[in-house]
């Protein structure tokens, strides 16, 4: 349905976006995420048409945007960041002007119906765009977005400025329009991206940093496997602490321990990080019944969306070395097995000191995420 | 196109726009056709015409200034240009939208021939050539307050420069008016500047002379500047 090719643009010097390729197909409903300034916006613009590309293709449905606007236009609706509402309109004189401009042929009436009831606007119908709040006028944007039901739906942090309970809403609607249309959107809150999308895109400095679904992209950024553990010492002081580390450490598969906050008084916690072949959990709770220790808690943390975002969008050293590297892209296919490692698995390597240094933090925010997400 | 043009058409009277520039315009070419031709008591409309480009020259910048400017501040020109219409029926929307506003008011001729009737014959020949005189010099400066408001996001800006812009074209031609007779370089630049010359094409209608080139000329300078208002438009997206 959606189909880019090499799409880069370039503001003067500034590379905003960088030989970006991707498809969506018919009814998918595809995440696009990134930090602030890492070309999101500039990619919808250029698929919408607001804005061309400087080299590269879009094709919506076969029709390049550039060659046969009016034509491939016809078939999205597009939702910008800043929903384009002429605030002194009423809502009902707005989307009659959006359904002429679109020249809907759609019977008017229902039509417009069905969209406002869609987007739970019925009751502002009258009312002056101007005196809206943030949360109707995002969801008049989103109305007038599916004027004409286009196939292609593309919404640019739609859910910005609506509370928890809208959130929701406008969620399981986009989620319900995902089985008619073929949706994009960006977003930077993960829990929407991870409960909303079929498919992810991560987009850094203007590059496709990954690509796949949440489970796809954690397994190939990484085969590490994370768990935490609760260990009560024989003594209940720090000794313990380095004791249990060392001993672990010192076990088949594990690739690194650190010793965490004291949780309860005299216990402590413990980062474990295996190889992730290895099953170690048997031979832990062996080597603590053997010396004596009570395991009072072992969690294991896969990796989050939010521990992907981090590690891809954090790291630095990542796209500047692949600049250097010239065609290669920091691309991580959902195709390539955990074998044929990639690049930013192994700059992830490289650098796996600092990274997993702060990976206590990670934890904890992924938790909160976690929570987020458990809402619904 | 008659989407944009209807929904700029209502703009112009929620913004109040067309209230202002209704008011203005008949309040002062009220004045006019008083002084011009109630207190001379002739029926000869021709000073009130002339006296007419004066007020088609600063009002039209209230018109036009927002036309444009505001839709690339308020971002609401993402949703024209994601639309699927073309470049020229955003620019040709817009203008016919001021266009109509413009006719509505120099209309009010309509109601002053009505008086005349009532104090002498109206030459009615006359009256209608200076009415569409007006209405060509209104079309070309329209153009050209549209193409300005495409440059800037700023309001004032855009009304400021229109004024300023028109008001030069005006002006042009008392500066050169010495030229006429000197050398060579000089008579070429009188022969340029006149040629493009917006006054005293528009002074001729009103001693009862229809001149086509003229026609001709107003014209093509409106059909000029909205070609680079599209091409204004055409090239924000390349940049």
């Amino acid at each position: 349905m959606i189909e880019v090719r090499n799409l880069t643009k370039r503001y003067g010097d500034k590379l905003a976006v960088n030989d970006i390729s991707f498809k969506v197909e018919k009814g998918e409903i595809l995440g696009f995420l990134g930090p602030n300034g890492a070309g999101k916006s500039t990619t919808m613009n250029m698929l919408t048409g607001y804005i061309s590309s400087t080299s590269g293709d879009v094709l919506i449905d076969g029709v390049n945007i550039l060659d046969d606007p009016k034509k491939a236009k016809a078939n999205i609706g597009y939702l910008p960041e800043i929903p384009p509402l002429y605030v002194d309109m009423t809502v009902e004189a707005y989307l009659g002007f959006v359904y002429d401009m679109k020249k809907c042929k759609l019977p008017r009436k229902a039509h417009l119906k069905d969209v406002c009831s869609l987007c739970k606007i019925e009751d502002v119908r009258g009312r002056i765009i101007k005196n809206l709040s943030k949360g109707y006028r995002q969801r008049v944007g989103l109305a007038q977005a599916l004027i004409n039901n286009p196939p292609v739906l593309i919404l640019d942090e739609p859910t910005v400025g609506l509370d928890p309970n809208q959130i929701i809403e406008i969620r399981s609607l986009i989620k319900k329009l995902g089985k008619k249309h073929t949706v994009i959107l960006s977003s930077h809150i993960l829990p929407e991206i991870q409960a909303v999308c079929d498919r992810i895109i991560i987009i850094n400095r203007g590059m496709v940093a990954a690509d796949g679904t949440a489970d796809e992209i954690a397994k190939n950024i990484t085969n590490e496997h994370k768990m935490t553990l609760r260990i009560e010492g024989p003594t209940h002081t720090a000794d313990d602490k380095r004791l249990i580390a060392e001993k672990i450490r010192a076990m088949d598969g594990v690739k690194y321990v650190r010793a965490d906050m004291e949780r309860e008084k005299g216990i402590y916690d413990y980062d474990i990080e295996t190889d992730g072949k290895t099953d170690i959990r048997r031979a832990l709770n062996k080597l603590c019944a053997d010396n004596g220790w009570n395991i009072l808690m072992l969690q294991l943390s896969d990796l989050t969306l939010e521990d992907i975002f981090l590690k891809i969008t954090m790291d630095e050293g990542l796209s500047k070395s692949d600049d250097k590297g010239g065609k290669s892209k920091p691309r991580i296919e959902i195709k390539t097995t955990a074998s044929g490692k990639l690049r930013a698995v192994q700059e992830d390597d490289e650098e796996e000191e600092s990274s997993i240094v702060d990976s206590g933090d990670e934890d904890t925010a992924a938790d909160s995420a976690e929570n987020n997400g458990g809402e619904e | 196109m008659l989407a944009i043009y209807r929904r700029e058409m209502g703009a112009f009277f929620t913004s109040g726009v067309a209230y202002v520039f209704l008011a203005v315009f008949w309040l002062v070419s009220g004045i006019f056709f008083y002084n011009g031709v109630i207190a001379s008591g002739f029926a000869d409309t021709s000073s009130m015409f002339s006296s007419m480009f004066y007020i088609v020259m600063f009002l039209i910048p209230v018109l036009t200034m927002k036309l444009l400017s505001e839709e690339k501040k308020n971002k609401t020109d993402q949703g024209l240009l994601t639309a699927p219409i073309s470049l020229w029926d955003i620019v040709l929307g817009k203008y016919f939208a001021a266009l109509t506003l413009f006719i509505i008011a120099e209309s009010i001729i309509f109601v002053y021939a009505f008086i005349i009737n009532y104090l002498g014959d109206v030459v009615w020949q006359t009256l209608l050539g200076n009415y569409f005189a007006m209405l060509f010099l209104g079309a070309a400066f329209i153009a050209v307050g549209l193409f300005i408001s495409s440059l800037t996001e700023n309001q004032m800006a855009s009304a400021v420069v229109s004024l300023v812009a028109i008001f030069v074209i005006y002006l042009s031609e008392s500066l050169v008016a010495d030229m006429e007779n000197g050398n060579l370089v000089k008579r070429v630049i009188f022969k340029a500047v006149s040629s493009i010359a917006f006054y005293s094409r528009y002074i001729e209608f009103t001693k009862g002379v229809f001149s086509l080139p003229s026609v001709v000329f107003f014209i093509s300078t409106a059909f000029l500047f909205n070609f680079f208002t599209v091409k204004v438009l055409e090239k924000r997206r390349w940049s």
